[in-house]
């Protein structure tokens, strides 16, 4: 780990260039394959110069949306604009002010990890000594400058996917567009990107971002929607969705006695019952935690700080999506 | 919704060529000998194992050596065999295994763009591989110059046709073993009866009739014509043959890679 600090300077560029208040409006957002509906005439607004979050359960129509933003997929209905042009009509003007970290890892492995880089420009249609200058920045910038030529295919799964973050930064764009940044990636991994990505909003990026990371959800995003089934569920900052849906503090007890579910019952406060474990939302700042540890069960019971992950089950469920 | 239209091809279709040129520069010592070596087993092997056996080739009124009438025969096959299978196996490998289109699409290149690419990159590679044969075949002495330098445009019109129908069989199947299926019954049959080694009057008159539709028929024959300097007006047919299955094909293959790969 010799050069994975991250570095102190700015990617060059990076600010952004569009000045309306929202990047991306989406309205009545509908995407149908045959007759299954896979977007559901949703709506959403990206603020400019923040990150915004979709988050759902596998299949419920995450990266189907971001798909339709960055002009992969066509719309089945409804309007959908970044940097308020169509999509539909001015589609090459978006991708090239957009950069994209797809989902599936799709480097180019007949090359080197710089010509990854350049080849990546010359879509763009960025000079030569321009992307051999930026590409060495970037490089610089996720800590792979030590690995210039090596094949693709000898980096690990950290530096490989930083290195799909660096090509999606090539043309400098307005708009990030990340689908699952972290996913399958080792703790050690997962905050390298993190931190690439705060320094990246910090300098005035807007981010759109899809993630079943509720950790990442709640450090990256500025505003998210939580989507299932095509559908909008809620939307708002985390925060704010936690003290909403949830409140502050979740006791959970595993292996409760039927009489510590009736006094649960008797507080009239939100639980659910899973049979082996309940899990109990409360406000207040452990009265009732003391109680329930001295009167009902000594082990086995804990009491720690509601996060987003709460919301997310809370509403879209527990049962297994696959 | 179905958006393939002559507005979303521009120029940039060639940033896709310039990404295979790279990739093949990388390996162009190991790239430049099956065209060198090919042609010179293909010779010595029926020129000098065989021509004993045939004798003579009565070709269009005159008799030539047996060698002198499949050399360009070998150009023929060998511009269908590089477009053809540079658009199949390894577009495949690209689209389906690297994602190599994938990572296009989210740049400013239509998928029109990354297909056009692909094609005119196949037709690429059978100019390379006819010029590399065409050095080694004239130092024979059967090829006729200046004629003969027709054989390099006949190599790309050969490998847009080919590479079309190779990218249209890589828009349709399922998987990459799926492949044996064209190359069994399209490109086998096309190698051994498109008057390539051996005349097509030898063949019953029906089966005659069969081949004028393979375009390695006629692409064959154009060969042959560039190769001993015999240009006449009919060949104007053989070429509006080839570029008809351009024609048809390219488009074809553009539709069914968009309902692969636009979901």
């Amino acid at each position: 780990m010799r050069k994975d600090r991250l570095n102190p300077e700015r990617v060059s560029g990076a600010q952004t260039h569009f000045s309306g208040q929202h990047i991306v409006k989406a309205e009545n957002l509908l995407k149908k394959f045959d007759s299954f509906v896979a977007v559901n005439r949703i709506s959403f607004q990206v603020e400019t110069g923040k990150c915004f979050g979709i988050l759902g359960p596998n299949g419920a129509g995450k990266t189907t949306t971001i798909r339709m933003v960055y002009g992969f997929s066509p719309m089945s209905g409804g309007s959908l604009k970044v940097f308020d042009l169509d999509i539909s009509r001015d589609w090459r003007q978006i991708k090239s002010r957009i950069g994209v970290c797809q989902q599936e890892n799709s480097l180019d492995p007949d090359l080197t990890v710089l010509q990854n880089l350049e080849v990546f420009a010359r879509y763009f249609n960025i000079p030569t000594k321009e992307a051999r200058k930026k590409a060495t920045e970037l490089l610089d910038f996720i800590a792979l400058d030590h690995r210039l030529n090596a094949p693709v295919t000898e980096l690990s799964g950290g530096m490989m996917r930083r290195l799909v973050l660096a090509r999606s930064l090539i043309n400098n764009p307005d708009l990030l567009i990340l689908d699952e940044p972290t996913t399958g990636l080792d703790p050690q991994s997962r905050h390298q990107i993190w931190e690439r990505l705060e320094a990246l909003r910090e300098q005035g990026i807007s981010i759109l971002m899809t993630t079943h990371y509720m950790e990442e959800a709640s450090r990256l995003c500025d505003r998210l929607i939580i989507i299932d089934h095509g559908l909008i569920l809620v939307e708002g900052k985390p925060e704010e969705l936690i003290q909403q849906h949830v409140g502050k503090d979740v006791i959970e007890i595993a292996g409760p006695t039927q009489e510590l579910r009736s006094f649960i019952q008797s507080t009239q406060l939100p639980y659910e019952d899973l049979g082996h474990r309940l899990i109990v939302y409360c406000e207040e700042k452990g009265a009732l935690y003391q109680r329930i540890t001295r009167d009902f069960c000594k082990e086995g019971c804990l009491m720690r700080m509601a996060t987003l992950e709460d919301v997310f089950l809370k509403l879209t469920g527990r049962e297994l999506r696959e | 919704m179905i958006q393939t239209s002559s507005t979303r091809i521009s120029r940039r279709f060639l940033r896709v060529w310039q990404r295979n040129l790279k990739v093949y520069k990388k390996s162009w010592k190991i790239s430049f000998i099956p065209p060198f070596l090919e042609p010179l087993f293909y010779l010595i092997a029926f020129g000098v194992g065989m021509s004993g056996l045939v004798g003579e080739i009565h070709h269009q009124g005159s008799q030539i050596s047996y060698v002198s009438f499949i050399a360009p025969a070998l150009i023929g096959v060998s511009i269908m065999y590089n477009s053809f299978f540079e658009t199949t196996y390894a577009s495949f490998v690209r689209m389906y295994y690297q994602k190599t289109f994938d990572a296009m699409l989210a740049t400013p290149l239509s998928l029109e763009e990354v297909i056009t690419g692909e094609i005119v990159w196949g037709a690429t590679k059978s100019l390379i591989a006819t010029a590399i044969m065409m050095v080694v075949i004239s130092f024979f002495g059967f090829i006729r110059f200046p004629e003969g330098l027709l054989l390099l445009p006949l190599a790309i019109l050969g490998g847009i046709a080919f590479g079309s129908i190779g990218m249209f069989f890589s828009g349709i199947v399922a998987n990459i073993e799926m492949f044996n299926l064209p190359v069994f019954l399209f490109v086998t049959p096309m190698f051994l009866f498109s008057g390539t080694f051996f005349p097509l009057e030898n063949l019953p008159p029906w089966a005659q009739q069969a081949a004028l539709l393979f375009p390695l028929t006629h692409l064959t024959s154009l060969a042959r014509a560039f190769s001993y300097g015999q240009i006449h007006l009919s060949l104007l047919w053989e070429i509006a043959y080839l570029l008809l299955f351009s024609i048809i094909f390219f488009p074809l293959a553009i539709l069914k890679m968009h309902q692969r790969l636009i979901k």
